[in-house]
């Protein structure tokens, strides 16, 4: 039989033809059992893998957009707090030099009274020797005319004269003024 | 037996190319098939069921954030079928999805399976193709008509044609609306029937002692394209079911 | 005799798919030079290659097809 000749071949197509796909015999039972398996896969499918999956690919979508969100603000943030730190510099510089400024005024304030101070101090110093020079060339001034009266009186009366110790003293002053 | 051609020409060669393709009972003696008998086709489309469940379900049972490899085809396989119908047939074919998507798990899941050595190939049988094919032509028709009423014939009156050639234009659209399911069931049954049988013709070849290696080379060639051949009708087949949707949701050409 | 016959009718039959074969070929030749004139077109257009490519593919099956009854079923 494995070597039919066709003529017993068209008889025998007749019951089961030679493609198995065309035995109409079998197509009610793959039919049916196809639908089974379509209606357990379109089940499965809607019911559990397709939404579960769809609900995946949302879940990491939304993730993705979040995240990117986030990092957004979290680089305005970091924007903002550069430019807090650029301003709190700067405010601390202008106020550092406030203070340079104000202890530089503080110190010529301070030298200046001490300088006045000071310059009071010498001048009062001065006044006062010059006071004590004063008094010592009036001290020797008042010596210088009695040792003149006296050598004045003594001359006098060395020259033989008598002399009026009041006329003597008249004389002494008016030279020593002239 | 009537699959065997005649082998004492060809040097005692016997080819059973159409072998593979017999339905037989799973349990029990062979031969009485009927309705409700478990048989090896049965057997293949739990398969092909399970292993979408499997890849699908099972896949994506962790719905983590990272996906691991499982959930990573799983969802290549959602983005794909996804795109596709979004691209052709625009929003509102997106609550066709499930269906479409359904169609495509099987058909590749049943490819693949019937890759296996041995294996039985229910996508090579005209039944089943059939099945799938009018599934897809009653929900276009159907679609069609309660979307868009009578405006749906408006799919048959080629408007942009000079008005002197538009019946003409009209009978040619209407027999080729209607050829669809053949073209849509016999091209997939037929290329998936078509690798497999020329495997088997390769494999008969082998029995030549000087002519096996070549044989072999053969067969792996061969069976390296009808991986790309059970992908891309599985592809065809659903892109085919998103242009006659897409006709049904718009008609106006 | 007039199972030989079928034979041979298969034979021619099987011929179609070989014209089958030069259509696919030429779809894909065309798609190929028009991919390569304009590449960033070429991506959005891959559905339409393989729908071209299937209804051109769908007739050399039929023939073959044709060819297989002839064996098989005749």
């Amino acid at each position: 039989m494995a070597t039919v000749t066709t003529s017993d071949g068209l008889a025998e197509a007749a019951s089961t033809p030679g493609m198995p796909q065309l035995n109409f015999d079998h197509w009610g039972n793959q039919i049916f059992w196809l639908i089974l398996a379509l209606i357990a896969t379109y089940l499965i499918l809607s019911r559990v893998a397709l939404p579960r999956i769809g609900a995946v690919l949302a879940e990491r979508q939304g993730t993705i957009t979040n995240d990117i969100a986030a990092a957004e603000d979290l680089k305005v943030k970091a924007k903002e707090a550069e430019a807090a730190y650029d301003k709190a510099l700067i405010d601390a510089r202008a106020e550092a030099q406030q203070i340079v400024a104000q202890a530089k005024a503080n110190m010529q304030a301070d030298l200046d009274a001490e300088m006045a101070k000071a310059d009071a101090e010498i001048a009062a110093q001065v006044a006062e020797s010059e006071k004590a020079i004063a008094e010592i060339r009036a001290g020797a001034m008042e010596n210088v005319q009695a040792v003149a009266k006296d050598t004045a009186e003594a001359l006098v009366a060395a020259l033989g004269g008598t002399a009026d110790a009041t006329t003597v003293d008249a004389a002494v002053d008016a030279r020593m003024k002239g | 037996m009537a699959t065997t051609t005649e082998g004492a020409e060809t040097g005692g060669l016997e080819f059973h190319p159409m072998d593979q393709f017999i339905v037989s009972p799973l349990f029990g003696e062979s031969g009485s098939v009927a309705w409700y008998t478990i048989t090896n086709a049965t057997f293949w489309m739990a398969l092909a069921v399970l292993a979408t469940f499997a890849l699908l379900v099972l896949g994506s049972a962790r719905r983590s954030v990272v996906p691991g490899r499982m959930q990573s085809v799983a969802e290549l396989a959602y983005g794909f079928i996804h795109k596709m119908v979004e691209d052709i047939c625009g929003k509102e074919g997106l609550k066709f999805f499930p269906y479409i998507m359904t169609l495509f798990m099987f058909i590749v899941m049943a490819n693949f399976l019937g890759l296996i050595p041995t294996a039985f190939t229910p996508t090579s049988h005209f039944s089943v193709t059939v099945v799938l094919a009018l599934a897809v032509f009653i929900t276009v028709t159907v679609v069609g008509f309660v979307k868009n009423g009578a405006a749906f014939l408006s799919l048959f009156w080629v408007s942009s044609a000079p008005l002197a050639l538009r019946p003409v234009l009209a009978i040619i659209e209407l027999i080729s609306y209607f050829v669809r399911p053949v073209s849509h069931s016999i091209r997939l049954a037929g290329n998936v029937m078509a690798g497999h049988a020329v495997i088997k013709v390769f494999a008969g070849f082998a029995a030549i002692a000087v002519i096996s290696p070549v044989s072999v080379v053969a067969i792996t060639a061969m069976y390296g394209l009808e991986v790309l051949v059970a992908f891309i009708q599985a592809y065809v087949f659903t892109i085919l079911t998103c242009v006659y949707l897409k006709d049904a949701l718009h008609p106006a050409h | 005799m007039e199972g030989q016959l079928a034979h041979i009718g298969a034979g021619i039959a099987g011929l179609g798919t070989g014209i089958a074969a030069l259509g696919v070929g030429n779809v894909a030749a065309n798609f190929l030079s028009g991919a390569l004139r304009n590449p960033s077109a070429a991506a959005s257009q891959t559905a339409t290659l393989f729908i071209g490519i299937a209804f051109a593919e769908a007739l050399g099956i039929f023939s073959f097809l044709v060819a297989l009854l002839l064996m098989f079923a005749v």
